[in-house]
């Protein structure tokens, strides 16, 4: 039968594509497996028994709140200022033409494929220029750097399906830009700005390299993270920080991708 | 009582491109008036400077007597049924047809009920509760009129609210508009590039090129009378005699226009001609002559003998059928 045949795939192929993805991911599960291990010095395998008091370590320990309520309001006022910049910007770029808008999408685009050491040492050469000392603000403005990007192309696809006279329909029916922006365009942009939104606070969570060059004595909880594998006293709690890490960002992700997925259709088209 | 809506020499550039260039326009209250025109030719720009999504270059705007350059197209009392519909997608029917009543604060309750009676008006009743998406193209049309009516405008744009349509729909559609507007007495301009439309249709029609106005008349007037070379072509695809040729058939050397259904073949007098092409349309016959090396097309009515290609014949038409446009149409 043909479909069976388009359908069976060599042996050695699925072999090949499950040794991949295990090396993917295996490591992942491992930095699952040692956040119950007893042993806190080392990571021997296998573990030499299991246990769950390292998550009541770690939910004794301040400098792990310290570290996370830090990275927590800095990956929120990012996302704050990423959703207000970004959403004008897609604005600005879709819905009108103007001379260099081309130039001008490039550079909002750039610090994503910037690489971040880059973007780190540019930041606090121009800190250091501009005698700002580094502090919450740095970290903030340096991540926003990127997540006003994420916002941005989230946004500005939504835009282009937008049918530009939806616009003109609600300015014609009597609205003016405010009333037009609150009943039409937020309804129709608000599930991109979620996603939008959800993977920039995913962004700055895990945030490392960029925070390095900009933050001064405060540490991130991925810095902490970084920090902490250099010293070995209870490595385990390390690992099921990770563990809180991998759930807060991945969560979003999982969110983002389910909403920006549906609603393929072009919004406002009537033919 | 001031007009409608009045051009005074109004002209919209963008960069170099004229779209409007000096349009004088007068439209009338109460009328259904038509601006035809090829794509490009100004009159989607015409609409657009009535609606306020356009500012002119130079020029004065009035609707209604009151000046329209400088005011935002949601103080304006003119409403749009696009071209798209551009209905919006996250919105029900009956909150579409409410969008306009919404900014304005009208209640709740009184908003549905002038939305289910406007949904009515346009035949379709206890539709309020889908989604555009569920709608057909015919349904989405019907959606956008109940849209800008129920606003009560004192003048409504129709951006080529029928191209979208297939051509049953269209005629029935075309048929309901002209009820609609001789029921409600609202000014309707309406933007079409299809003449059969804008004859059918319109109480005056302006026709459109290069951002110009060629004429503006009754389809009666147009039709019979174009003053230029480009009306007669685009409206109705009437024969353009050159000057030279003119002369030759009736003795003034200016250009003219001679309707194809206009001609007959005759067995004696009249002019000399040569049988080129001929093509069977159902209701008639085309046939293509050639006279003195200018192409001349004419109808035959089906019944009538049909010479064959390249057989000479003869043929005449009734003295005011030949329409002259003057030395530089």
């Amino acid at each position: 039968m043909r479909s069976d045949k388009q359908n069976s795939t060599p042996m050695g192929l699925k072999i090949a594509a499950g040794i991949g993805l295990a090396f993917l991911h295996l490591p992942i599960l491992l930095i699952f497996l040692y956040a119950f291990t007893t042993e806190e010095k080392s990571y021997q395998f296998p573990p030499p028994g299991l246990t769950l008091k390292w998550f009541a370590v770690t939910w004794n320990r301040p400098d792990v709140w310290e570290a996370l309520g830090l990275s927590v309001r800095v990956a929120s006022i990012s996302t704050v200022i990423a959703l207000t910049l970004g959403t004008l910007c897609a604005a600005a770029i879709s819905q009108t033409k103007f001379f260099g808008r081309e130039a001008i999408s490039l550079l909002v685009i750039l610090p994503i494929a910037l690489p971040g050491i880059i973007t780190g040492i540019s930041l606090r050469s121009a800190f250091n220029l501009a005698e700002i000392p580094f502090s919450f603000w740095t970290i903030v403005l340096g991540h926003a750097t990127f997540c006003v990007v994420v916002v941005y192309n989230n946004a500005v696809a939504r835009f282009r399906r937008m049918s530009g006279s939806l616009i003109e329909a609600s300015m014609d029916l009597g609205a003016d830009g405010f009333q037009t922006f609150r009943h039409v365009i937020l309804p129709n942009i608000g599930t991109a700005l979620l996603a939008g939104g959800m993977l920039a606070f995913a962004l700055s969570f895990d945030e490392v390299i960029v925070t390095t060059f900009t933050a001064g004595q405060q540490a991130t909880l991925p810095i902490w993270m970084l920090e902490e594998l250099v010293r070995p006293r209870q490595r385990p709690v390390t690992n099921v920080v990770a563990m809180v890490v991998v759930l807060v960002t991945f969560l979003p992700i999982l969110a983002a991708y389910h909403l920006t997925r549906d609603g393929d259709q072009i919004s406002g088209q009537g033919k | 009582m001031p007009y409608a809506v009045s051009f005074q020499q109004v002209s919209r550039h963008f960069g170099s491109v004229r779209a409007v260039d000096a349009v004088d326009l007068e439209i009338e209250p109460g009328e259904f008036f038509a601006m035809l025109g090829p794509s490009g030719s100004g009159k989607t720009t015409c609409l657009r400077l009535i609606a306020g999504f356009e500012q002119p270059t130079s020029g004065h705007i009035e609707i209604f007597g009151e000046t329209a350059e400088g005011v935002p197209p949601y103080r304006r009392n003119v409403n749009t049924v696009f071209q798209d519909y551009a209905l919006f997608p996250h919105l029900n029917v009956a909150d579409n047809v409410a969008y306009g009543l919404m900014i304005r604060g009208v209640g709740k309750a009184e908003r549905t009920r002038e939305a289910e009676a406007a949904l009515e008006m346009v035949k379709l009743p206890g539709y309020g509760a889908r989604k555009p998406g569920q709608l057909s193209g015919g349904q989405r049309q019907r959606v956008a009129l109940a849209r800008a009516l129920v606003n009560k405008p004192k003048v409504l744009l129709l951006d080529e609210p029928l191209g979208a349509l297939d051509l049953k729909l269209r005629e029935q559609m075309q048929e309901e508009l002209k009820v609609l507007q001789k029921a409600l007495g609202i000014t309707f301009v309406f933007v079409t590039h299809d003449q059969g439309e804008a004859l059918s249709m319109a109480d005056r029609i302006a026709v459109f090129n290069d951002g110009r106005i060629m004429q503006t008349g009754t389809p009666e007037e147009i039709y019979r009378r174009p003053k230029t070379r480009f009306v007669a072509d685009f409206v109705g695809s009437s024969n353009v005699l050159s000057p030279q040729l003119t002369e030759k058939l009736a003795g003034v050397a200016e250009w003219s226009s001679l309707r194809p259904e206009d001609i007959r073949l005759v067995t004696d007098g009249g002019h000399e001609a040569t049988v080129t092409g001929t093509s069977f349309l159902g209701s008639a016959t085309r046939l293509t002559l050639d006279v003195a090396g200018e192409k001349i097309n004419v109808l035959l009515p089906s019944g009538t003998r049909v010479p064959a290609q390249g057989e000479g014949v003869r043929f005449s038409w009734n003295s005011d059928a030949l329409h002259l446009m003057g030395a530089k149409a």
